[in-house]
């Protein structure tokens, strides 16, 4: 083996090249480039919030937030986001513990949540639209469509790759890649809590109190 | 066949789309289709696609796709560029009653095409392309974090030029300039397809882009080789480094705006409409919010690329490397708050004017502490020069002047003058000419032997030079002094005799830097033909200082058959100076990332999908959707995406580069 | 902020394998795959979380607060605390993950959406002010 050493004035040898390297095992750059992507995604929303922020006084003669803003429907929908995130909690630790059966189950229940969510949401939707309060009617509306909407595309996507995942998982077991794949989609559910933090409270809350 | 049946397999696509009526786009279509039969062709006598789809369309290895959105970039210059010409030609001629030779409609469509295309489909690739050959040997790593996703980010950019390209033939193009401001490019104003091929064209390649800014980031973050601390990192991965971080944090803005206008276009939300409480002047705010850090997005990689060649073909060290390190830094986060310069003339007042034109004062500052760095870095130097360092002087020099104007207008009352006036044009396009394009052209004829083996011939790299510097100040001063009379942007045709000279002066220089274009094209096919004569037998033709030098030219797949250490700025030179040596034996099997198709079929049915939605074709969309989401799902069921590089396979090159080396007496 | 260096050369071989010797901020040597979660913190979590929710929505349906300009303050409020803590124990924010970074990432995020929403709301007012038409109709009367 040649180890290309150079003797320094102070007796200390100093090498070039790593001699005895390791295959790198996969995924090191997983978790910080899964949040990079998070934090571009982030991006997103602050513009859609900015523009909820700009244009969510023109009503156009329409509906503005009193009238159309549910509270207690609302109040639901945030319980079962955040259910959702305490459930996939759950499922992490199952995860460390390696109880893939139990894991799986706590995903199921997150699962459900979270198309608890998406269906309260496309209720309310619906019924916007039906009373000539959809998209298009004003400027406030687009944003607020389009933000809430938005995140509800988030949460799909989530719930798509959640259904993935336990198929994958019950397919290929608790091996690295899939625990790493599980921890992406834990920081993206999570993240979408907190996008709907602040949506409850810029769009709704603060919109009840104008 | 019914009109409805029609309606649905076609949507608004129908015979009237083919430009059957433009004589100049079908002369256009006539050569490129006999160009690209003509390759097909050549292509499968040669019997070549085989060794084009392995060992090419489907590597992950970052240099392979570094040379495809070099590759990309050049062939895009060369449309963006004939858009040059012809509004060139257009201009100087358009007086004393004459409108030229293109219409308004047509006209429109070559202004906006030319700066999206230089914009998106030539700068950005050779930037991308650069940092993604270079970083990972300039950090001794062996790939990217994300091989993969690094594949899938060049196809995406790929398809966007397609979908531009595609434009050409079939409809149209946006005719609203490159930003496509509303309410002009909103549905009312413009409901042809053209906005629609842009929106899209923009959002599959913007895809692409903040990917690749993602995959480098966490690269530069995670892969650097042991002993290479930050402050110890070679400049241009600094600048790579900054770079991405922009990306990451501006292209999710031109996102959303580009999704919001959709929204305005597909379904009539009310964003930037005129009615309904909309306002476009969000979008001029948005989009700029985007557009200024896209414009460091370009430089920065430039700054970086003349860092390297000024050290080097001064034979010093780079003066100031943490003053640099700092500057672009400052410059990054001072990118996102001049955005405003852009609209001074929007209405926004004089406190928020002179807040932003405040900003914008400062920024030039860190600038012109790097200039001043590569000038120390120069004096007492032994320079030699190579045309990598001919480029970076010429930069020095014209870059300057470029920014000095924009220190002009950044003073409100001045811009109130000369916005969108040529003076702007004239600006603009000395700074992103002076500094990214011959920063690109410096990198190119930097790492060109790195990457193929072979430097680039000089004599044809000079005539590209001299025709490209003189061309440029030809074609564009004659802008500024157009603007300070005056003279708006983007006009068809003029009124006033007095203003021609200057136009046909520009035309001239236009003409100069096509002979620099074609020496550029002609020093590659030179340079191949003579690759002997010009060979790098070392890996190391210009003396240079970090790791990408120490690797045979081009590098092996693996790029380094021991992962180096690091422990020292200039971290090659550090080698060299301290008498290394190369280690010979001791070789073991390398861990590499597979190869891939997904990439290009994800490509594929991101372009059907934008083809779908811009013709209203819903089923081809639908499909094509489903399809995007279902290969995904499928690519994330194959977990073997590696192999080993077997021993015997590292022996040999390793070998054959020790005998390489001996032979030049190293 | 550490020196991420490359984590995967070898740590044990001779002596300048490590270069600076920075093994610092590497908590989880090879491809991390845990949570850092526990049961407790995830409970504890959710209980404030609930707490933050519930105390805002209960604020604005009863109309608790007179002045809506003190309402708003503490739904804000309530609301940036519940996002804390929502990174602390459901997204397991701290400043040593990825030797620093994710923290180093989010604080430049947080700024440029700062910057975002504040410089359009702020741009977007003045532009409003000065050229909307409704407003300009009201200056030529």
């Amino acid at each position: 083996m040649s180890a290309q050493t150079l003797t320094k004035e102070d007796g200390k040898s100093v090498s070039f090249y790593v001699q005895d390297e390791h295959d790198h095992p996969e995924g090191g750059s997983t978790m910080l480039g899964f949040w990079m992507y998070l934090m571009s995604d982030c991006l997103i929303f602050a513009v859609l919030f900015a523009t909820y922020g700009v244009l969510g006084n023109s009503y156009a003669g329409g509906p503005g937030p009193r009238e159309i803003f549910e509270l207690p429907l609302v109040a639901v929908n945030t319980a079962m986001l955040l259910f959702s995130s305490i459930t996939y909690g759950f499922a992490m630790l199952a995860m460390d513990d390696g109880k893939a059966r139990t894991m799986q189950a706590w995903l199921a229940l997150t699962g459900l949540f979270g198309l608890a969510f998406l269906s309260i949401e496309m209720y309310e939707f619906a019924n916007l639209i039906h009373e000539g309060a959809g998209p298009t009617r004003s400027a406030f509306l687009s944003s607020f469509f389009t933000l809430v909407g938005t995140h509800g595309l988030h949460v799909t996507m989530g719930l798509i790759w959640l259904v993935t995942l336990m198929v994958q998982v019950s397919r290929h077991g608790l091996i690295a890649a899939n625990k790493r794949r599980l921890l992406c989609l834990s920081m993206f559910w999570h993240f979408l809590d907190v996008i709907w933090i602040g949506v409850f409270t810029f769009v709704y809350l603060m919109g009840m109190l104008r | 066949m019914s009109d409805t049946l029609l309606k649905t397999i076609f949507g608004r696509l129908s015979l009237e789309s083919l430009p059957l009526h433009e004589p100049i786009v079908m002369g256009t279509f006539a050569v490129v289709a006999i160009g690209g039969v003509g390759l097909m062709a050549a292509l499968t006598y040669f019997k070549l696609w085989g060794y084009l789809w392995n060992q090419w369309f489907t590597s992950v290895d970052h240099k392979k796709i570094g040379i495809m959105y070099m590759i990309l970039a050049i062939v895009m210059l060369l449309r963006g560029f004939s858009d040059a010409i012809m509004m060139r030609a257009q201009q100087a001629m358009a007086f004393n009653g004459s409108e030229g030779y293109l219409t308004a409609h047509h006209y429109d469509q070559v202004f906006t095409a030319h700066g999206v295309i230089m914009i998106f489909f030539v700068a950005m690739p050779m930037v991308t392309g650069l940092m993604n050959y270079v970083v990972p040997l300039q950090i001794g790593a062996r790939d990217v974090s994300f091989p993969f996703l690094n594949n899938f980010s060049f196809w995406m950019t790929t398809a966007g030029a397609v979908i531009v390209m595609m434009s050409l033939f079939i409809g149209e193009f946006a005719r609203t300039g490159w930003l496509a401001m509303p309410p002009l490019s909103g549905l009312a104003y413009s409901p042809d397809v053209g906005v629609d091929y842009y929106i899209w064209a923009l959002q599959v390649a913007g895809v692409g882009t903040l990917l690749s800014g993602v995959n480098l980031i966490a690269t530069i973050v995670k892969m650097r080789a042991p002993g290479m601390g930050f402050m110890k990192m070679p400049i241009f991965t600094w600048t790579a480094l900054c770079t991405n971080i922009l990306i990451v944090a501006a292209f999710p803005v031109l996102t959303a705006v580009l999704a919001l206008l959709s929204l305005d276009r597909y379904i009539g939300t009310a964003f930037f409409t005129n009615e309904s409480g909309g306002n476009p002047m969000m979008y001029v705010n948005l989009i700029w919010i985007w557009g200024h850090p896209e414009v460091y997005i370009l430089v920065l990689p430039a700054f970086g690329i003349f860092s390297e060649v000024t050290s080097t073909f001064s034979g010093k060290r780079l003066f100031g490397y943490s003053s640099m390190v700092y500057a672009t830094l400052v410059i990054m986060i001072l990118a996102y708050l001049v955005w405003l310069h852009h609209f001074f003339t929007m209405g926004s007042g004089a406190s928020v004017n002179s807040f932003f034109g405040i900003t914008t004062m400062i920024i030039s500052i860190p600038t012109g502490a790097k200039i001043f760095n590569w000038l120390f870095t120069m004096y007492r130097g032994r320079i030699r020069f190579e045309l990598p360092m001919l480029w970076t002087i010429a930069f020095m020099v014209t870059f300057t002047i470029g920014g000095m104007t924009g220190v002009l207008l950044a003073v409100p009352p001045a811009d109130f003058v000369l916005h969108n006036s040529l003076f702007l044009v004239a600006h603009f396009h000395n700074v992103i000419i002076g500094g990214v394009l011959f920063g690109m052209f410096a990198g190119i004829n930097y790492w060109f032997p790195k990457a193929f083996g072979f430097r680039l011939d000089p004599f044809w790299g000079k005539v590209s030079f001299w025709t490209w510097v003189v061309g440029f100040y030809l074609a564009f001063m004659p802008l500024y002094v157009l603007g300070l009379m005056g003279v708006t942007r983007r006009m068809r045709y003029f009124d006033d005799p007095n203003l021609q000279i200057w136009f046909v002066i520009a035309a001239i220089g236009a003409g100069l830097i096509a002979i620099g274009i074609g020496a550029f094209l002609l020093q590659i096919f030179v340079s191949i033909r003579n690759r002997e004569a010009l060979a790098d037998h070392t890996g190391d033709p210009w003396g240079g200082r970090t790791l990408e030098w120490s690797t045979s030219s081009p590098p092996p797949e693996y790029n380094f058959a021991f992962t180096p250490i690091i422990h020292d700025l200039d971290a090659w030179y550090d080698m060299k100076d301290r008498k290394y040596a190369r280690p010979t034996t001791g070789f073991k099997a390398i861990h590499m990332p597979s190869g891939t198709g997904t990439g290009v079929i994800l490509a594929g049915l991101s372009t059907a999908l934008a083809f779908g939605m811009i013709w209203y074709i819903w089923w081809l969309a639908a499909l094509a959707l489903l399809g995007i989401l279902g290969t995904t799902i499928v690519h994330t069921f194959n977990y073997k995406r590696d192999f080993h590089i077997p021993v015997e396979e590292v022996i040999a090159a390793e070998d054959a580069r020790t005998r390489q080396l001996a032979a030049q007496g190293i | 902020m550490s020196d991420s260096t490359n984590p995967h050369s070898s740590p044990h071989t001779s002596a300048p394998a490590h270069g600076d010797g920075s093994a610092h901020g590497e908590e989880h040597a090879h491809g991390d795959t845990a949570s850092h979660g526990t049961r407790g913190s995830y409970l504890k979590g959710f209980f404030l979380s609930v707490i933050l929710t519930a105390i805002p929505f209960w604020a604005v349906m009863t109309g608790a607060f007179k002045d809506p300009s003190t309402a708003v303050l503490v739904v804000m409020l309530f609301a940036v605390i519940q996002i804390v803590v929502h990174m602390i124990y459901f997204l397991h924010m701290t400043t040593k993950s990825e030797g620093g970074w994710t923290m180093m990432a989010l604080i430049f995020t947080i700024i440029l959406v700062v910057i975002t929403l504040a410089g359009s709301i702020w741009v977007m007012y003045h532009m409003n002010t000065n050229m909307m038409p409704m407003a300009n109709m009201a200056d030529m009367g």
